[in-house]
């Protein structure tokens, strides 16, 4: 008997054929299985490139957490692929769901969970990946999305109520991660993205760079029409400019606490990309949020469950004179260039600094403020290249690390965290010298 | 006789009144045409000065290097430069124009000369200044590589490289001028291959060990992983 097409369908049905048109970077084979899928209540993207080895793990661990906390919604697990040549888009499609419910309720499931794999590329582009997951969000109508790195190999199905019941459940937006990290890890987040982003836009975000978070349907949707995709810049940033959009943008942030962050290998020559993906949208994002940074002073905490921020103290291997020679040679070396970048008062300073023996070295909190603030301003007007601007931070930052592990080589966890909260109190302290500038 | 001098001279002078009252006017067009050919030099060279305010020349000049090569030789400002040289061209180019009008032959050729020159004066200034602003960028975003990839001699290799940019671009914007190009050619040549082959054998010889280091820390794997426990992640 045919069934009836009742009015809400018929809407679903006239929105979908108009994204179609919308979203013809999808692939017509990806877009067939969207449809088969309809419309859903949770989201889950999963970007990889050759993860095989952890992926099976990876998504049997969202299978328990979709089952266990959100037994009655519909979901999908939407896998999008660089170029995988090792099987893994096969290993997430392979993934039965009987096997989970089995699993968790020891009888047999009631509920489907599809997965569906698309092949974006050849090569990794997170941004390409993301405007995947969120055009098919978007397609599926899906309240609240997640998107989780497979890099993330201590994934717990815990993760899934943290990242998804403050949007699905309480209305947020977005949901970032806090993690317990090694004291001397994501030191570019903790001298640098978080105390800048909490002095501008005045919330205490502690990730605002995160491989993991929650967003919801709104929200997707939204940034999905207004970032530019066609800019390659702005399209491998995508990231950063979306927890940007929303701290801009009036929606609902907070934070959930998922435990211990691994540590990731990275080498020295990582930094400049780092720099640029984070810092370089940070400060030309403060362009064309003048209005709102300008008017901030202060900041509050955002919501959060469960640890705002823990550190882990295991002895790591740091080659100290290393970071201090690099921040000599940067700053002789560079002289020409900081001339054009920081003020005579701010470069005379830094040089002092790094005339002054390991002992005695110290590249303290102010004159660190001092020198983002400036490279800021400098961005903003474009005195050089701004991508120039961008990679002559490198070394300074190599420099204020050095001081950061000098001053918690042997500090407890209180002690680190101490040490972050003077340096965003500093920034904050030091945004009239900003707004000074800015001008 | 007395008679023939005084006709003779009359008629010198006659000829002589002819020829100014013939050449007066001439001259009068002369001092209009200047006169007139001031007046648009100098709206030109406020709409020249406008412009390049507006787009921020000076800035880019600046970006170039330019502003302090002018500033190291007690010049004005790059649009201050620029906008009077568009005065001065088009001023004399107006000048010319009335000497034309005199009709003195000879003087057309050479005049007919210095207009064909211009357009090649002004796509010279162009190649230097674009020269100017690629040597600039080029060899910064060289010293920014060299700096963060922990490579010794920085400045060295920059400067290298602003010197190869901008005996490139002088030896083009010669050759555009049409000034000594066989000379400019093979002194470009010569230049241009003892630089080569001064680094080939810096590089071979005196930096061999440099060049190993080099080479074993982009292709061995092992150093690698060592340099892994150098920094701690960014992010």
């Amino acid at each position: 008997m045919p069934k009836e097409v009742s009015s809400a369908e018929h809407t679903t049905a006239v929105r979908t054929d108009i994204k179609l048109t919308e979203e013809s970077f999808l692939t017509d084979d990806f877009v067939r299985q969207l449809m088969s899928v309809g419309e859903i209540d949770i989201l889950i993207g999963l970007p990889t490139h050759n993860n095989a080895k952890t992926i099976s793990a990876f998504v049997a661990a969202v299978q328990d957490g979709i089952l266990r906390w959100f037994p009655r919604e519909r979901a999908a697990i939407i896998n999008v692929d660089g170029g995988s040549r090792d099987g893994t888009p096969e290993l997430v499609l392979n993934a039965a769901i009987d096997d989970a419910g089995g699993r968790i309720f020891n009888r047999q499931t009631l509920r489907t969970l599809p997965s569906i794999s698309a092949k974006y590329g050849n090569s990794v582009e997170r941004g390409t990946a993301f405007r995947t997951i969120l055009a098919a969000a978007d397609l599926l109508g899906a309240k609240a999305g997640v998107v989780i790195s497979p890099e993330s190999t201590n994934i717990k199905p815990e993760w899934l109520p943290a990242l998804l019941s403050p949007i699905y459940k309480e209305g947020c937006d977005l949901v970032l991660p806090t993690y317990a990290r090694h004291r001397f890890d994501g030191l570019l987040i903790s001298n640098l993205l978080y105390p800048m982003t909490r002095a501008l836009y005045g919330l205490r975000i502690r990730e605002p760079y995160a491989s993991e978070f929650g967003f919801s349907g709104r929200l997707g949707s939204q940034f999905l029409a207004q970032n530019s995709w066609n800019d390659e810049a702005e399209r491998a940033a995508s990231e950063v400019r979306f927890s940007t959009a929303a701290l801009t943008g009036g929606f609902r942030i907070s934070q959930s606490f998922l435990g211990i962050k691994p540590h990731l290998e990275r080498r020295a020559a990582d930094l400049v990309p780092a720099l640029r993906q984070t810092i370089g949208v940070l400060f030309s994002a403060m362009d064309s949020t003048s209005s709102l940074w300008t008017s901030k002073s202060g900041s509050e905490p955002v919501p959060t469950s469960g640890a705002t921020q823990q550190f882990v103290l295991d002895p790591v291997r740091i080659n100290r004179k290393r970071l201090g020679e690099m921040f000599r040679s940067g700053v002789a070396e560079l002289q020409s260039v900081f001339q054009s970048i920081l003020s005579p008062d701010t470069l005379a300073e830094l040089q002092r600094v790094a005339r002054s023996e390991s002992d005695d070295f110290d590249y303290s909190a102010e004159l660190w403020v001092r020198t983002v603030y400036e490279f800021a301003v400098a961005h903003h007007k474009a005195v050089i290249s701004r991508d120039h601007i961008i990679q002559a931070l490198a070394p300074l930052f190599r420099g204020r690390v050095l001081t950061f592990l000098i001053e918690n080589r042997n500090g407890s966890a209180e002690d680190v965290e101490s040490s972050v909260e003077n340096l965003c109190l500093e920034f904050e302290r030091l945004k009239p010298h900003l707004l000074e500038l800015w001008k | 006789m007395r008679e023939i001098i005084v006709s003779e001279l009359t008629r010198a002078i006659q000829e002589l009144a002819r020829d100014f009252a013939r050449f007066l006017p001439r001259l009068i067009v002369l001092v209009i045409i200047a006169f007139a050919g001031w007046l648009v030099a100098y709206l030109l060279k406020q709409v020249v000065r406008s412009i390049l305010r507006l787009i921020k020349f000076d800035k880019l000049s600046e970006n170039a290097g330019a502003s302090q090569l002018l500033s190291k030789a007690a010049l004005p400002s790059a649009t201050e430069l620029l906008s009077r040289l568009v005065f001065w061209v088009a001023w004399l180019g107006f000048i010319l124009l009335g000497v034309s009008a005199l009709g003195i032959f000879g003087l057309q050729d050479q005049i007919a000369r210095f207009f064909d020159f211009l357009p090649r004066l002004f796509t010279a200034l162009f190649i230097i200044f674009f020269g100017l602003l690629a040597a600039s960028f080029f060899s910064r975003a060289t010293l920014l590589g060299a700096v963060n990839a922990g490579f010794p001699s920085a400045r060295l290799l920059s400067m290298a490289i602003r010197v190869i940019i901008m005996v490139f671009v002088l030896s083009m914007a010669f050759e555009e001028l049409g000034i000594a190009e066989q000379t400019m050619l093979v002194a470009f040549g010569i230049a241009f291959g003892a630089i080569m082959l001064g680094l080939a054998i810096a590089f071979g010889t005196g930096g061999k060990d440099l060049a190993r280091r080099f080479l074993e820390k982009r292709f061995v794997r092992g150093n690698k992983e060592e340099e892994n426990e150098d920094e701690p992640s960014p992010l």
